[in-house]
């Protein structure tokens, strides 16, 4: 396993807040549960190209089935493989969910909960800072959430999957944009009701 | 941000509180599947067109209108997505869809949401009875390139792009689009797709309301996960026509997320 020392980028997150980068052809982007029970909404755009992003359908599609592990291609709504999980101590990601916004909380628990922090504004901060408006979000990876799809169709977000210090890992087939919400999300199970922070490391390739 | 074990549990309770009313008591407030054949149409018909097997076609869609979309010359998936006419930054957003209705199938009774938390279009019928997909998305060159090595075919990814250029849109306006008429369903814990043929015998039908002022697009091509091994798309025919909303409209009363969803557009004066 690698070692956080010899990581050429570390960032710690806080609880709530986002946080973009950009890993380049090869390197390798460890993201932490530090605490485990945490969302990670992800959302990756080609780095000389923002046009091109990550497409959740395509994703599905190319793999045929319907969570994220290890040996999923992320695919961009070009084709093109983005990036490939390579390691994974969680075992169940979802790409379904999408991510949390003030509007779609008013629907889900009421109107009582418009105001809170959620990850569409965390995204629309975040893409903000390249040049990019709502337009440019899409739905996204959400890394150490648990959405069971079952055979007629109920889907539901249930507990978290991740122990603390959990982690995934992707290496990246084209330089990619990474845009993270940490989410804020306290009215269903995706944080254990409690968001904590987390860790991104980026390695060189090897 | 520390929170005590008291607020987590109540959050607790009101979210499990949430899903037992949407796992339940909305699935059973659903209506049965609509009749076939359908019905005629009752209201004033607007347009009609017959959009042709490969191929794409966008109407504008005024709040109180609908589409009816018809296979009436064999078997035709149709992806779907749409706008809002007046800030086509707000557009289907199936992920919110699915996950508000707890629930990943488009049926009678369930109504499609924009990403601003507010009702796009409500499905009035479906003969189907929820045969649709929201999982994979469409065509694209390169799936149709493998799956028909020996012919040249249209794809969903390319007609979606040329419908959105059409109405001053691009590719970064594309959302994850709906398949009518595609019988996809999860079928293990792994989550692997099936085609689930079964579930669509005959000629079926969609009715599709508009909430808000929209732009809609639609593409007529083989899904991706279609068995059949020949590209051979059947023309569909589509309605425009003005609705009617009965008083005590299913759509809008189905499930107590519809209900804030309406309010929201209600507020918005969609």
């Amino acid at each position: 396993m690698r070692q956080p020392a010899t990581a050429i980028q570390s960032h710690s997150i806080p609880a709530e807040a986002p946080w973009s980068g950009i890993v380049r052809k090869g390197q390798t982007i460890r993201i932490v549960d530090t605490e485990g029970q945490q969302a990670v909404d992800t959302i990756f755009y080609r780095a000389d190209d923002f046009a091109e992003r990550y497409s959740a359908q395509d994703t599905l599609r190319t793999q045929g089935s319907a969570y994220v592990g290890v040996g999923t291609k992320i695919v961009s709504s070009e084709g093109n493989t983005m990036l490939t999980v390579v390691a994974d101590s969680c075992g169940r990601h979802d790409t379904m969910a999408g991510a949390c916004s003030c509007e779609s909380n008013t629907v889900r628990f009421g109107h009582d909960t418009r105001y809170l922090h959620a990850c569409r504004d965390n995204f629309l901060l975040e893409v903000s800072k390249h040049g990019m408006s709502k337009r440019d979000i899409v739905p996204n990876i959400n890394f150490f959430m648990n959405v069971p799809i079952s055979p007629s169709g109920e889907m539901t977000i249930v507990d978290g999957l991740s122990k603390p210090g959990d982690y995934v890992e992707l290496v990246a087939e084209m330089d990619v944009l990474c845009v993270i919400s940490n989410c804020p999300q306290i009215n269903n199970p995706c944080n254990g009701f409690n968001p904590t922070p987390i860790q991104v490391l980026v390695w060189d390739a090897e | 941000m520390s929170r005590t074990p008291e607020q987590i549990a109540a959050d607790r309770a009101r979210y499990e509180e949430h899903q037992r009313k949407g796992l339940t008591f909305a699935a059973r407030a659903l209506p049965e599947a609509s009749a076939m054949p359908a019905a005629p149409i009752a209201g004033d018909v607007i347009a009609t067109e017959t959009l042709a097997g490969g191929w794409y076609w966008s109407t504008l869609l005024r709040q109180g209108e609908a589409l009816r979309i018809a296979q009436a010359h064999g078997f035709a998936s149709v992806a779907l997505v749409c706008w809002s006419a007046r800030d086509t930054s707000e557009r289907l957003n199936l992920p919110d869809t699915v996950k508000v209705q707890w629930d990943t199938r488009a049926q009678r009774g369930r109504v499609l949401f924009s990403d601003m938390g507010r009702v796009m279009l409500s499905i009035t019928e479906d003969s189907s009875g929820g045969a649709h997909d929201v999982l994979l998305g469409g065509s694209t060159a390169a799936a149709n390139a493998a799956k028909y090595p020996d012919v040249a075919t249209r794809n969903t990814r390319d007609n979606l792009v040329l419908a959105a250029g059409k109405l001053g849109l691009s590719r970064r306006d594309l959302p994850m689009a709906l398949t009518l008429f595609a019988p996809v369903r999860v079928t293990d814990d792994e989550g692997h797709f099936a085609w689930q043929s079964d579930l669509l015998d005959g000629n079926h039908y969609v009715d599709l309301r508009a909430e808000m002022d929209l732009l809609v697009a639609l593409s007529n091509c083989p899904h991706p996960l279609d068995p059949g091994p020949v590209y051979a798309p059947n023309p569909v025919e589509i309605t425009r026509y003005v609705a009617e909303v009965p008083v005590d409209d299913l759509c809008r009363t189905a499930t107590a997320e519809a209900v804030r969803g309406f309010a929201n557009n209600a507020r918005a004066g969609a």
